[in-house]
């Protein structure tokens, strides 16, 4: 008896696509687009997709406590590298808990992949358990949103919102995925077709446009580069150093654009803004050429905007048209992205200059008086406590700029910007815009997942900390050693610093009891116990560094150290919100009084 | 303040219409007049807005619009390069009194008369505001029970399209 008798049927010479649950068809999709790790927390409507996750061995799913420590996970991700960071939540109470790190991520443009779960698509609409509306909750702070009802739409959905959030100017894209979509089966086909017609980011700039800056640069006497995030985001660091180094412009570096340009460079002017340094908020104020890369003139950044910048005109390069403009006319537009202007311009900048070069004597000359009378500084508080300012340098000196730097929102935050200096782009991370408090310790986490060779802080304010600290079990159980510096000075400090600046030291709400000579609650040393975390507390200044170090030679498992610093220390300079730049108070050994802001 | 009549084209997607609104609320824009419906090609759509801004504004109405993934292209159609008409039905109360005057004040104006009853009539005019606001007038006396309106409709004079380039490649 043979079987070769029978004859059976061979397998067709073009094989049918696979047929996968839309579940793996997610999977499959993630991984086909580079995709290695991803955050996120089981719920009902995830299920299939999870149950999909447990058997595949090429992307590492980080279990995260809440869901908003995925969205700033995924976000320090993406922020420490410049590739799409991506959360997964269930419907219903998971998706709105993301809703604050799509926010963030919208305003600081960082390229984010949310995959949420939805209701059986036979149950949407009707209030069904866990369901909300999460493409209409997140429609204004998302970039583009995509709702998968059937299998089959789920390869060209995720590929779209990868591409759209990761191209042009980055943002926040959201894939709503029915539970039966996931359990469905459907052929797998790749590549899918994206189907797009209405998203064409404009990449090169228009030649005139750069031929014009170049001119304008060559006329200008007192020219700034002002640099924004969006250099940081199109990885036009080296460009940026080649065409200042050729022009010899100063340059300033926003919040959003630390390390950007390195902080060590002579031309480097150090961060312009509310707490910027003089040098760089005074640059952009009195100059009279400012050229913008990637960076959209922020309130923040501009003071009293009917009063900023008087007398310049302004190149402003944006790969987002409608950032041009917006806020500040600009003589010159230039639509591209930044690497390419930057290097057009550099190029433009050798044609214009061939038998002429600008003269910026006289402007350097007064930057560098500025920089001398009023460098970066800080007094030792009078209470006798740690200053802030002195933990954050040493944590800057001790450990490098290799490393990377995650702050949360408000004086730490002022004060990691300024005392650590930053030699290399994706090396800062902070919510900018937004301002979300909570972002650090999560953002650590996702860039440590990201970089795990690299040393990663958490510099973080005792406010910040209560918010998500819940994600130092995630650190420990998946050995993702972050170390995190409680920057404690028992207050939520930028709050408690305006009432004392502007609403006569009443300092309503703002007394948190985590610090010296409270009742400590909670105690930071115990939870980082608790949490499997190394817990060290630092109270007087010859303790910094020995817990610094100790910090650095541990890395099998998380380290907090509760740096209790005095609660009077405010963030100099400031200028005040509301009134021109040219205000700006550098107030180093003092506080002046301000009439009304 | 000017008006300023937008016409969109758009993919015919769930939400788009929320996307598109949204926008218009979120940045503190008001629509003065919205009419939606199918273009020439299947798939898309298109919208006519009017939106009652100052120039600078309008740019920046425009860019914010142009963001949307699901708007494939934008023009502005100025009033003298362009045909905008409105389209209206009015239900007006009359008697055996009234109404011959109200049939004259229809054929003067080239609207016509699509409903009647005896107590009342329903009126359809197309045109552009100028004569459908002085229609209103002329019928207000007589006692207006019901108003309905579309959104102002515009298309380009000549033989351009504003679907002509967008699918070259």
């Amino acid at each position: 008896m043979t079987t070769e008798t029978s004859p059976v049927p061979s397998a067709p010479a073009s094989a049918e696509p696979e047929m996968l649950t839309g579940s793996g068809a997610i999977i499959r999709t993630l991984e086909l687009l580079g995709v290695t790790d991803v955050f996120g927390i089981p719920g009902g409507a995830v299920i299939p997709l999870y149950d999909e996750l447990m058997t595949q061995t090429k992307i590492r799913h980080i279990l995260v406590r809440h869901e908003q420590g995925a969205g700033h996970a995924a976000e320090g991700y993406a922020s420490a590298t410049g590739r799409v960071g991506v959360a997964i939540a269930t419907s219903g109470p998971g998706a709105t808990n993301l809703v604050t790190a799509i926010a963030d991520a919208y305003m600081d443009s960082v390229p984010l992949l949310a995959i949420t779960g939805q209701v059986f698509s036979t149950s949407m609409g009707t209030d069904a358990f866990q369901e909300a509306d999460i493409i209409g909750i997140t429609m204004p702070i998302t970039k583009h949103s995509f709702l998968a009802r059937r299998a089959e739409e789920i390869p060209a959905a995720i590929a779209s919102a990868y591409h759209i959030a990761s191209t042009g100017r980055p943002g926040p894209v959201l894939v709503d995925i029915t539970k039966d979509a996931q359990q469905n089966l459907a052929p797998f086909i790749w590549p899918p077709k994206l189907d797009l017609p209405g998203y064409r980011p404009i990449v090169k700039a228009h030649g005139k446009q750069v031929q014009a800056a170049a001119q304008l640069l060559l006329n200008a006497k007192k020219p700034v580069l002002y640099v924004g995030g969006g250099v940081i985001r199109a990885h036009a660091s080296a460009e940026l150093i080649v065409l200042a180094e050729a022009t010899g412009a100063p340059v300033v570096t926003t919040l959003m654009a630390r390390g950007a340009f390195p902080d060590s460079h002579p031309q480097h002017l150090g961060m312009p803004g509310m707490h910027g340094t003089v040098p760089a908020v005074l640059a952009l104020q009195e100059s009279d050429l400012i050229i913008s890369f990637g960076a959209r003139f922020d309130d923040r950044v501009t003071g009293k905007i009917s009063e900023f910048a008087p007398n310049a005109k302004v190149v402003h390069v944006d790969v987002d048209p409608a950032e041009i403009s917006k806020i500040r006319f600009a003589d010159v537009p230039i639509v591209g992205d930044a690497k390419d202007v930057i290097a057009d311009l550099t190029l433009a900048w050798a044609e214009v200059t061939q038998d002429a070069a600008p003269d910026t004597a006289e402007w350097w000359t007064y930057l560098h008086g500025l920089k001398e009378e009023f460098p970066l500084g800080f007094t030792e508080p009078t209470d006798g406590l740690l200053a802030p300012q002195y933990v954050i340098q040493r944590i800057g000196e001790l450990t490098g700029p290799e490393a990377v730097y995650a702050a949360g929102v408000g004086q730490h935050q002022m004060w990691a910007a300024q005392y650590i200096k930053y030699e290399r782009p994706n090396s800062w991370l902070n919510s900018g815009g937004a301002g979300t408090m909570g972002y650090s310790i999560p953002a650590a986490m996702g860039a440590k997942v990201a970089e795990p060779d690299r040393v990663v802080w958490s510099i973080d304010g005792d406010g910040c900390f209560q918010m998500t600290n819940q994600e130092l079990a995630t650190c420990t159980i998946n050995k993702i050693p972050i170390k995190v510096a409680i920057i404690n000075n028992s207050s939520l400090g930028m709050v408690r610093q305006w009432q004392s600046l502007f609403y006569d030291g009443r300092h309503s709400f703002t007394d948190l009891n985590t610090g010296h000579g409270t009742a400590m609650v909670p105690d930071f040393v115990k939870m980082a116990d608790a949490y499997g975390a190394l817990g060290i507390r630092v109270t007087s200044k010859d303790q910094v560094d020995d817990a610094i170090k100790l910090a650095l030679a541990t890395n099998d498992r998380p380290v907090v150290i509760d740096f209790i610093v005095s609660p009077g220390a405010m963030v100099w300079p400031m200028v005040p919100q509301g009134v021109s730049n040219s205000f700006v108070q550098y107030a180093k050994d003092h506080a002046p009084t301000w009439g009304d802001e | 303040m000017t008006s300023h009549v937008l016409s969109l084209l758009v993919e015919d997607k769930p939400g788009l219409l929320t996307r598109v609104a949204g926008l218009f609320a979120r940045r503190g824009f008001n629509i003065e007049s919205l009419a939606v419906g199918h273009s020439e090609i299947p798939g898309l759509s298109r919208i006519t807005i009017m939106v009652d801004v100052e120039d600078v504004p309008l740019e920046q109405v425009t860019k914010q619009l142009n963001k949307l993934i699901n708007v494939i292209k934008i023009v502005e159609l100025d009033v003298a390069q362009s045909v905008q008409r409105e389209h209206l039905l009015i239900k007006v109360k009359v008697d055996n009194t009234t109404r011959s005057q109200v049939l004259e004040a229809v054929n003067l104006f080239r609207a016509r008369v699509v409903d009647v009853a005896t107590d009342a009539v329903v009126i359809e005019v197309t045109g552009d505001s100028g004569k459908t606001q002085a229609l209103l007038r002329v019928l207000e006396p007589f006692g207006i029970r019901e108003l309905a309106q579309s959104g102002l409709l515009a298309i380009g004079r000549g033989s351009k399209s504003i679907t002509e380039r967008v699918f070259k490649n």
